[in-house]
């Protein structure tokens, strides 16, 4: 089933659903409200929480606890983005914080949002889309790939034919 | 380090064949024909390592004590390594690598996508992210076999060399022990003699494509399961294990 054509509504997958409700329904508001800075490093226009990243939050008395899920199995950034989830709650008065890794449900692009693709795409990474890829500095559809892995685990290298830019697309997963 | 504990033991045999591919993968940094390729190839490795962790911070959990996933990739003689010899061949050129990596990745598919029905739940969870690079790296394998065999007259002679010369060690990846027997009844393992028309159906569909000619069996080399190795793994494992065993419990 694809859930993320162009041409139709879209969908939440119930996994994401799941997650949003988690953040609408918690007692720690403040704190998701605090991490929303957190950027990705890779992208650092969008949050861990519109990546995906984030899953959950949960306070245990002074203790913050994370649930983090990475995207990529071999990311190195999710190393990263621990630490700066960790100095920000360090900054934000929080001082114990625990970081649970957590496979499933396995990280999707399907859960990225308009809201989050259309962020990536001003900053030159284009993001999935079942109808094509369209190139971010011009808007051609008219686009060839150059090498299915690229700059980083979860991004392929594009290439313009109208405007020849090389550009950044994040692999569908 | 001994282990006892099956499902230990079976974990660690995953995380010893996705370290060994990873860490032969990464020996092409800065080396490949082209930066496209360069990078590809350590992305590539960078998953396998990846996938390594997982396997290996399952098994630390599993143990418990002070063990850790780096007690298993620096901390260990040769012999304890459970990984198919496939893996730890030396990188030879580019369409050696490029086979091997063809002839695992068409098994690497339909393994982690049956790893996905394992009772264990976190085998099936490392599973789940595994299958969705696995179908990358088969894609773009398959590609390269394409281009290579179908290409030169040179590069379609090198890739034939090196299926033949891999053939051999193909036998191995369908080999199930008792160990794997008792885990696949539990629901735990996967049975990978089952997986092996599946392989054999996508490795003739592709080297067709290719114009190259599937190898004739000539024999079976195994023993990766038992630590029977041949001696390239001792070389690969004194430059991986260097600094660790040089400078015990180094962190940087
Ligand atoms: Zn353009």
């Amino acid at each position: 089933m694809n859930r993320a054509k162009a041409d139709c509504i879209p969908l939440l997958p119930v996994e994401e659903l799941a997650r949003r409700r988690r953040r609408h329904e918690s007692s720690v508001g403040d704190i998701w409200t605090l991490l929303d800075d957190v950027m990705d490093p890779e992208i650092p226009v969008i949050s861990l929480y519109e990546l995906g990243v984030l899953q959950d939050i949960s306070r245990d008395g002074d203790t913050v606890k994370l649930v983090l899920t990475p995207t990529y199995i071999g990311c190195p950034a999710l190393g990263i983005m621990e630490e700066d989830a960790r100095a920000a709650l360090t900054a934000g008065g929080y001082a114990q914080v625990t970081v649970e890794t957590r496979l499933a449900p396995a990280w999707t692009t399907a859960w990225l949002t308009p809201e989050a693709r259309r962020k990536m795409a001003e900053y030159g990474v284009a993001s999935p889309e079942a109808g094509g890829t369209t190139c971010p500095q011009c808007g051609s559809a008219n686009t060839e790939v150059i090498s299915e892995f690229g700059s980083t685990a979860c991004k392929s290298l594009f290439r313009c034919v109208a405007c020849y830019e090389p550009f950044d697309v994040f692999k569908a997963l | 380090m001994k282990l006892d504990d099956p499902l230990t033991r079976y974990v660690v045999r995953l995380g010893d064949d996705a370290l060994i591919m990873g860490h032969r993968l990464s020996e092409w940094m800065s080396r490949a024909p082209f930066l496209e390729e360069d990078i590809a190839l350590s992305n590539v490795a960078l998953d396998f390592v990846g996938r390594a962790r997982l396997f290996y911070q399952y098994a630390a959990e599993l143990m418990g004590g002070e063990v850790t996933e780096d007690s298993f990739a620096y901390q260990r003689d040769v012999r304890d390594f459970t990984n198919l010899l496939l893996c730890e061949l030396p990188r030879g050129d580019f369409a050696f690598t490029l086979c091997r990596q063809f002839l695992y990745d068409a098994f690497s598919l339909p393994f982690t996508q049956a790893l996905c029905q394992s009772a264990d739940p976190q085998l099936a969870a490392i599973a789940a992210k595994a299958e969705k690079e696995s179908q990358y790296h088969l894609r773009r394998s398959r590609d390269w076999m394409l281009r290579l065999g179908d290409g030169t007259a040179e590069s379609h002679e090198r890739c034939q060399n090196a299926l033949e010369q891999l053939w051999i060690y193909t036998d191995e990846i369908f080999e199930c022990d008792e160990l794997v027997d008792d885990l696949v009844a539990a629901g735990v393992a996967v049975d990978t003699r089952s997986l092996r028309s599946v392989w054999l159906e996508t490795v003739t569909e592709t080297l067709h494509a290719a114009t190259l000619v599937v190898p004739e069996a000539q024999g079976a080399v195994t023993g990766g399961r038992d630590g029977i190795h041949t001696d390239d793994l001792g070389f690969l494992l004194a430059e991986m294990q260097f600094m660790q065993r040089a400078y015990p419990g180094l962190k940087w």
